[in-house]
């Protein structure tokens, strides 16, 4: 039978691997978003699964809520990838040193 | 023997192959086709914990706006890949590692804590159930002002969005509402007072004038 612990574990499989993404794709601004992305989905899960064996339907609010903002975060982070891309003519983490941080 | 863990087992191993397929693709292309696949089969796992109204609008919303807006991103931009995919290598073992470790450590504080002992597997709802209607129930009336909030932040979004990637190209014409409005008659028309001449007479042939 399936119980909370395999959702939660799913979930931290689902996590490891965005942060490994993050530390392998350092460069690529793209794939660094997708890796932000697969996080709040790990994240989701875990909600979602202790929504369900709770029987409380606040961690799906919670969910809903996350959506929204993740929603909102991809739109106005491809925005600033556009624009940047427009200005510098690449994507490249390395290349990107104008604030010289 | 149960159908549940049959679908949960297929549906966690294709979502970890598809995220770490996302991770490793060197085509960002396909990198975000993985991402949707990895979507897709996290729905299909919150339709086992009877979340059917998220999974859908994890589909619809995700799959459908923001991976398509991903997808449209990653092909308008002229991406050279080569110069993106260098240090991933290097960066390898040091991602592996910390990687291993995080997963060992959950799995250490998750897996005793949260079994079947601890957390029964609740009763399922009845087929009447509706997910949807729950949801709607608690979120127009306990979380109205966090929902209220949500609005005003995709809002600040599009907003956002727009006034980042919006130019103006000093070559392209385009019409300047204020001015149309303040357009008056006086500006535009002019009357222009003649005499008034008689007809030509009678009897010439109107095939000869102009």
């Amino acid at each position: 039978m399936i119980s909370l612990s395999h959702f939660l574990v799913l979930g931290g499989i689902l996590f490891c691997l965005s942060v490994a993404g993050i530390f392998l794709n350092r460069k690529n601004v793209i794939i660094l978003l997708m890796s932000i992305e697969l996080m709040l989905l790990a994240v989701n899960m875990n909600f979602v699964a202790f929504a369900h064996f709770h029987g409380d339907t606040a961690g799906q609010i919670f969910v809903f809520f996350i959506l929204t903002v993740a929603a909102a975060e991809a739109a106005i982070g491809l925005a600033i990838l556009i624009t940047l891309f427009r200005n510098r003519r690449t994507i490249n983490v390395g290349e990107l040193d104008n604030l010289s941080g | 023997m149960a159908i549940e863990p049959v679908l949960f087992y297929f549906f966690a191993i294709v979502l970890v192959a598809a995220s770490a397929a996302v991770i490793t693709v060197p085509n960002s292309v396909h990198a975000v086709l993985f991402l949707v696949l990895a979507f897709f089969t996290s729905a299909g796992l919150w339709l086992l914990l009877e979340a059917e109204f998220l999974a859908i609008t994890l589909v619809l919303v995700y799959v459908g706006a923001v991976m398509v807006l991903f997808l449209f991103v990653v092909m308008m931009l002229d991406i050279n890949v080569e110069p993106t995919r260098e240090g991933f290598i290097k960066n390898l073992p040091i991602g592996i590692i910390v990687a291993l470790i995080m997963m060992v450590e959950i799995v250490l504080v998750v897996w005793p804590n949260f079994g079947l002992q601890s957390y029964g597997a609740p009763v399922p709802h009845a087929a009447n159930y509706s997910n949807t209607k729950e949801l709607g129930y608690v979120l127009y009336t306990v979380y109205l002002y966090a929902f209220e909030l949500a609005a005003a932040i995709l809002l600040l979004a599009i907003v956002a969005a727009i006034m980042l990637t919006l130019r103006r190209r000093p070559n392209s014409k385009y019409q300047d509402p204020g001015q149309q409005v303040l357009a008056r008659k006086a500006d535009r028309l002019r009357i222009v007072k003649m005499e008034s001449s008689p007809r030509s007479a009678p009897g010439s042939n109107p095939g000869e004038e102009s």
